[in-house]
């Protein structure tokens, strides 16, 4: 098993150089010139303007030659510098990787504490009511654009009927606590700042249900399967027939062992997450990496839309790296191809 | 899966089925939703009230007998433009899907059946492919090539083939070795026929399941680039862009009600319609 560790850790940096590649060719197919968002329209029709912004941008360079640059200078932690900000890319991510792990973590915690809940009673309630409600919840978690359901939340739950905040990471009265992790709610309670703690809890509720229920669909489809599937097994019967109660059998005999397939698709609902967050962040005004991607390529800002893929790729394929190994680990019969 | 409990014996007298097993309820119900939107999406202009691109009415009404999903900012009734959007969102799903299918499909086919270089090149260049998140690839192509909904369909169909890829050379790997292939060879068929008369034609079903779904799936997607504003520009009826349009009128709810009923149904539908063909096709690996 070590051998197919061993393996896949190699593929990962090939695998990351063909997503550095592509993005960057990609960059450079445009059809768009990427020297009007850098000197604006009205400075086109400058020569000199035109010239200095190339030869300060290295545009004026062959396509191979800025390849070399642009890889070399990745390995340096350099992803470029935005034309929009003015700043390095990864100056900007950083500023904004908090905002959208605090949400994709609360997500997270929302798809699996819900879906596993969701997942062990639709098993239990086979063909009841309560069965039949977890099902349509999940099917609904992964057909209902987030774009629409958060809009709609927001609507119903901040506009109707009040009892949560609007978009926003934080009340814009209130100062940002001090940052520590980077994360509003932890670095509040930190500082000992209650108010702050609980508006950035609040607003961190809808979004954070919005994006997760893509998640919660699929873990709930998941849990219920292999739940149905282990409760249907010897061992069971034999847990049943020693006389232990009901919630033993399924929170330590069953769902133990319907949690490993369930494994794989955690790592795997990232992708969910990826995709959800750039759309969530966009309703919802969080600033984070989602909405930094949007603008970018809205704005056609080149050096900050590749930055994002190539982190997203990157992010992608280590969770996909740890999804496996974690699978191989917890499961003794899994063999890696 | 360890099936212990056996079906009783068949009585002698079968129960008369009225409707093959495959076609449940849900099937049913999405073969209506999509039947509703291809005629809608073909029939609209003909019975229509209002123009979608024309001032309907007063300015951000709420639903009422005369405008049922009520108007949006420029007054325009946006039920009108909601049905016109399947007009959008249709086509493109199948073309996209259309063209995925056939590109990845055929390198698939290929990289299955010559193995060697072609397979090692071709199933590669579909790992880096998959490697990217797909929305971030999308917006990256779309915003490469230009805002516009040719483009973002340019774009969706470069996220979508690697699966078709990985699909049939699956399919193909499988079916090489069968004896029907090695009596057409054996009988002197070309490669390229053995291929396409002896291997394809039992190679689609996997293929076509997942194109169903993945319509519904590329509605989806084509409705977000929309509503980033890399895909449908304005005034396209498109239910993505409508929605955006919805968001900064926040407080009209219905702007994006109806776009957002679309969407959610055609994904709806073709989901339930992929599920029905699964378990048409493979019968064992229903729930």
């Amino acid at each position: 098993m070590l051998r197919t560790i061993v393996r896949r850790l190699i593929a990962v940096p090939l695998l990351l150089l063909g997503v550095v590649t592509i993005a960057f060719l990609l960059s450079n197919m445009t059809k768009g010139d990427p020297l009007v968002a850098i000197v604006g329209e009205r400075q086109m029709t400058n020569p000199e303007v035109v010239a200095a912004a190339k030869a300060r941008w290295g545009l004026d360079r062959p396509l191979p030659e800025r390849y070399l640059v642009y890889v070399g200078n990745l390995l340096t932690g350099d992803l470029g510098t935005s034309f929009r900000t003015k700043r390095p890319v990864a100056q900007d991510l950083m500023v904004r990787l908090p905002a959208t792990l605090e949400l994709v973590i609360a997500a997270m915690i929302v798809g699996i504490v819900g879906g596993i809940s969701l997942g062990v009673a639709a098993a239990h309630f086979r063909d009841k009511g309560m069965d039949h409600a977890a099902r349509v919840l999940a099917l609904l978690g992964s057909s209902v654009p987030v774009f629409w359901s958060g809009l709609l939340m927001l609507y119903v739950f901040s506009v109707l009927l009040g009892w949560l905040p609007g978009p926003g990471r934080l009340d814009p009265r209130m100062a940002a606590p001090p940052a520590v992790t980077g994360f509003y709610t932890v670095d509040a309670l930190l500082a000992g700042d209650l108010p702050a703690f609980v508006d950035a809890a609040r607003r961190l509720v809808l979004p954070a249900i919005v994006l997760g229920w893509a998640v919660l669909g699929i873990i709930t489809r998941l849990v219920r399967a292999s739940m149905l599937d282990v409760l249907g097994q010897d061992y069971i019967l034999a847990a049943r027939s020693k006389g232990a109660t009901e919630r033993r059998v399924l929170f330590n005999h069953a769902l133990r062992n319907a949690m490993i397939p369930t494994l794989t698709i955690i790592g795997f609902s990232f992708a969910y997450l990826i995709t959800g967050a750039v759309l969530t962040e966009a309703v919802f005004s969080w600033p984070g990496i989602g909405t930094y991607a949007v603008d970018a390529a809205r704005a056609l800002d080149y050096p900050a839309i590749i930055g994002v893929t190539i982190v997203g790729g990157a992010a992608f394929l280590l969770t996909n790296l740890v999804t496996d190994v974690a699978y191989a680990l917890a499961d003794p019969r899994v063999k890696l191809g | 899966m360890t099936d212990a409990t056996l079906p009783a014996a068949t009585p002698a007298v079968r129960r008369r089925r009225t409707r093959p097993q495959w076609l449940t309820l849900p099937v049913i119900i999405g073969i209506a939703i999509i039947a509703f939107w291809v005629i809608v999406a073909v029939t609209v202009p003909l019975w229509t009230p209002y123009d979608p691109l024309m001032i309907a009415g007063r300015r951000l009404q709420p639903p009422s007998a005369a405008h049922w999903l009520g108007t949006d900012a420029l007054g325009r009734d946006v039920l009108v433009r909601t049905l016109y959007g399947a007009r959008y969102s249709l086509p493109i799903a199948v073309i996209v899907v259309a063209v995925a299918v056939a590109i990845g499909s055929a390198l698939g086919a290929i990289a299955g059946y010559l193995g060697g270089l072609a397979d090692s090149v071709i199933m590669r260049l579909v790992d880096v492919t998959l490697a990217f998140p797909p929305i971030l690839l999308a917006m990256a192509v779309t915003a490469a090539l230009g805002p516009g909904l040719d483009n973002a369909a340019i774009a969706m169909v470069a996220v979508s083939w690697p699966v078709y890829a990985r699909l049939m050379r699956a399919q193909v790997l499988s079916l090489r070795g069968r004896e029907h292939v090695e009596a057409a060879i054996a009988a002197g068929a070309s490669r390229p026929r053995v291929l396409i008369r002896h291997i394809l034609p039992l190679a689609w079903s996997p293929t076509l399941v997942n194109a169903t779904m993945d319509l519904g799936q590329i509605v989806l997607l084509a409705a977000s680039l929309s509503f980033i504003g890399l895909g449908a520009l304005p005034p396209t009826p498109e239910w993505g862009q409508m929605i955006s349009e919805g968001a900064v009128h926040f407080y009209s709810w219905w702007i994006a009600f109806g776009p957002g009923m679309a969407i959610l149904s055609m994904v709806l539908g073709f989901s339930f319609v992929g599920d029905g063909l699964r378990d048409l096709f493979d019968p064992r690996s229903g729930t």
